[in-house]
């Protein structure tokens, strides 16, 4: 289980939120709604341990999270805005290097995402939403429990997004937990809706 | 960590350009001087040691600005920080990738370029030692810059502003290796003083890149 208790981020001088306080269960999801600049993005990285922590605690399981960021960075998938492709490398070749550290079937994860087709073709070939299947491929390698998603929905479509959805609920019903950043409705029934909002 | 390595030479094999690039430049640098000081053998011979150092050192800076540059831009910086992978493993990957692609290359070169500086023959096998570990040398400091300078504006400019002061012990034990065996005294004595001086950074920058790329 993963807790927040009175968390609060700082970017350089500006207080980006303070006082936020959830926990997310096993199979539970939450969408964090927001306007622009709201620190949903900063969110996603604090719990993936890529930003500091300035106030509160997080903890897994009742343990703080920050202390060993490697053993933490084990327990989850962080799906950036980014899609973190080598566009000189081929679909089948971006997602080596994670199979060889995470374990899990190329073939298969890309199959999951309708990718096995073009796994021979040159990444910058790709159009942008078939990029962002191919960073959705790397969640479908190997299971985690913690998935973290930054508009996952991004450039999909209809059957992309149904496609996901099944992604999801697998990662869901195996007791995976997701927080996702988003302004369109994500395929993900039940999720409860965490607003973050400016400090006044 | 293999994964890793094996993630890098790849993308290093699908642009061979730039390890084109820096051999190309290490050789156009040292054909310059024949054309700055005159042709005179002696004077060329007497100038080849530090004129292969400074060349092969500078060609070896020309890439490293992208050296996380590029991961950083395209999000893959923030995916390896979760690959399980510490900042400092991280680093010494891409140090050692970075002296494969670029400082190995340029010990292939230096034969053709030592023969442009009429350095004897009887010194081009030091000459490829004491690049070897001096490039080695520029590779590991050159990592902990990148990782400093990533995320600065001017990094570019920034990078070998920081690097190659510290690379100044390099330049002279790799020279006087060179300048030693050309005239037929000991090297050995440098080539072991540069040995040391790599042994000593290879653990001490990627520590250092390491927790600049956590900080980051």
């Amino acid at each position: 289980m993963l807790e927040a208790k009175n968390i609060a981020v700082l970017r350089g001088e500006q207080v980006v939120f303070v006082e936020l306080s959830f926990t997310v269960s096993p199979g539970e999801a939450i969408l964090l709604m927001g306007a622009n600049g709201a620190g949903k993005s900063t969110l996603l990285r604090l719990l993936a341990g890529l930003i500091p922590l300035a106030e509160g605690a997080l903890t897994w399981d009742g343990q703080p999270i920050l202390t060993d960021p490697a053993v933490h960075a084990g327990r989850l998938r962080y799906l950036a805005h980014a899609d973190a492709l080598k566009p000189s490398l081929s679909v089948e070749e971006n997602l080596r290097f994670w199979a060889r550290r995470w374990g899990g079937d190329i073939a298969e994860a890309l199959d999951a995402v309708d990718l096995l087709p073009l796994a021979e073709l040159p990444a910058r070939l790709l159009s942008a939403g078939q990029k962002r299947r191919l960073a959705l491929a790397r969640l479908a390698l190997a299971p985690a429990p913690l998935w973290l998603l930054d508009e996952p929905s991004v450039g999909l479509d209809a059957a992309s997004i149904a496609r996901f959805g099944g992604l999801l609920a697998a990662h869901r019903a195996r007791g995976g937990m997701v927080l996702a950043a988003t302004h369109v409705p994500l395929p993900l029934p039940g999720a409860r809706a965490l607003r973050l909002g400016r400090p006044a | 960590m293999i994964a890793l390595l094996r993630r890098e030479l790849l993308l290093a094999a699908r642009h061979p350009a730039d390890t084109l690039a820096a051999c190309l430049f290490f050789l156009l640098v040292t054909a310059l001087f024949p054309f700055g000081v005159g042709p005179a053998p002696e004077t060329l011979a007497r100038l080849a040691p530090g004129a292969l150092l400074a060349a092969a050192l500078l060609a070896a800076l020309l890439p490293l600005d992208r050296l996380f540059g590029a991961e950083a831009e395209d999000g893959s910086l923030d995916q390896l920080l979760l690959s399980g992978l510490s900042g400092t493993q991280i680093a010494a990957v891409k140090a050692l990738a970075h002296w494969l692609t670029t400082g190995a290359p340029l010990l292939l070169a230096t034969p053709v370029a030592a023969a442009m500086l009429n350095l004897p023959e009887a010194a081009w096998g030091v000459a490829m030692l004491a690049l070897g570990l001096a490039t080695l040398i520029l590779s590991l400091l050159g990592t902990a810059g990148a990782a400093l300078t990533l995320g600065a504006r001017r990094g570019g400019v920034l990078l070998p502003l920081l690097v190659l002061p510290l690379a100044i012990p390099a330049m002279i034990f790799g020279a006087a290796a060179i300048e030693a065996a050309a005239s037929g005294v000991s090297w050995r004595p440098f080539i072991l003083l540069l040995a040391a001086f790599a042994a000593a950074a290879a653990p001490l920058a990627p520590l250092a890149a390491g927790a600049a790329l956590r900080a980051d």
